[in-house]
């Protein structure tokens, strides 16, 4: 019973900050509504006797994702907008209602058939779900698992290179790097390199 | 014990959110948004289906969904920093040209 009601409140509280985050006029209204969202999807893993994906849902999409959205959003001087659905709102909403009710009629009544495997409870109480899941990425899905930090290096590397495109890097009087779109900004008087003055 | 249908509904209804964020939205960001809201109902139903089955497959893809997530997250921020030094504007209507 007490289970239950842990779902109502987290699959809940997911659904309204999913609503609010699509809805809001705000754009920070709406990245703090998604990190709401996600920390409560960690309460859903929680509840699946899936410790170790909650603590990687926190850490990743709470801590890394949110941030990095949250950083790039600060770049854009946010304010409300006035028009910001697109003229196809309405056939939009109402495509996703029979969607969801499609989906809703085809998913509802799924079972479980066969029996079941090896990672009941009592195995992940005894064993620890980050160990069941080690187990696993490294003997099954080892290649993915390499294929995986493949794909995460490759996006490095093109974040890297698109948003660094156009800042010249060029070494400054003082050996300092100088980034090439503060030369627009009013020079100095002085060409000299600034002294470093160190205190006493 | 919480039937497995349970939360199918939840996923269903958060990928629906997602979906629907997509269509009638015009800001770039929210549209980023609503790709992790249905990347997260996705996930949520390999969870649940991992755990109801007993096998450890579905955590294990849900974790590979994850870092995919991250490297998309990365390479829409690079895409938008760069558009909007072009073009200062986070409007998907107004992004219309290849190169300025």
């Amino acid at each position: 019973m007490a289970a239950q009601l842990l779902f109502f409140y987290f699959g809940g509280v997911t659904i309204a900050g999913a609503i609010v985050a699509v809805t809001s006029r705000n754009i920070v209204y709406s990245a703090l509504s998604l990190l709401v969202a996600f920390i409560h999807i960690a309460g859903i893993y929680v509840l699946l006797n899936a410790e170790f994906i909650a603590a990687v849902q926190i850490l990743v999409y709470a801590g890394a994702i949110l941030v990095l959205y949250l950083f790039v959003l600060m770049l854009f001087n946010p304010s409300e907008e006035k028009l910001y659905l697109h003229k196809q709102a309405k056939v939009g909403i109402f495509l996703g209602v029979v969607v969801l009710f499609m989906m809703l009629f085809a998913g509802y009544k799924t079972e479980i058939i066969g029996k079941g495997g090896p990672l009941t409870a009592q195995a992940v109480k005894e064993m620890g779900h980050t160990r069941v899941i080690g187990n696993a990425l490294f003997t099954d899905y080892l290649f993915p698992f390499e294929v995986a930090s493949l794909i995460l290096l490759v996006a490095m590397f093109g974040a890297i290179v698109l948003a660094g495109r156009g800042v010249h890097r060029k070494k400054g009087p003082a050996g300092r790097i100088d980034l090439s779109y503060r030369d627009k900004l009013p020079k100095k008087s002085s060409e000299t390199p600034e002294e470093v003055i160190v205190g006493r | 014990m919480i039937p497995l249908s349970y939360y199918i509904v939840v996923s269903t209804t958060m990928f629906v959110v997602g979906l629907v964020g997509i269509l009638i939205r015009k800001n770039f960001l929210i549209i980023l948004f609503s790709i992790e809201l249905m990347l997260n109902a996705a996930n949520i139903n390999l969870v649940a289906f991992s755990h109801y089955s007993g096998k450890v497959d579905g955590q294990v893809m849900s974790i590979f969904i994850i870092a995919v997530a991250a490297a998309e997250a990365a390479i829409g921020l690079a895409i938008i920093i760069i558009l909007f030094r072009g073009k200062a504007t986070t409007n998907v209507d107004e992004m219309d040209l290849m190169k300025w």
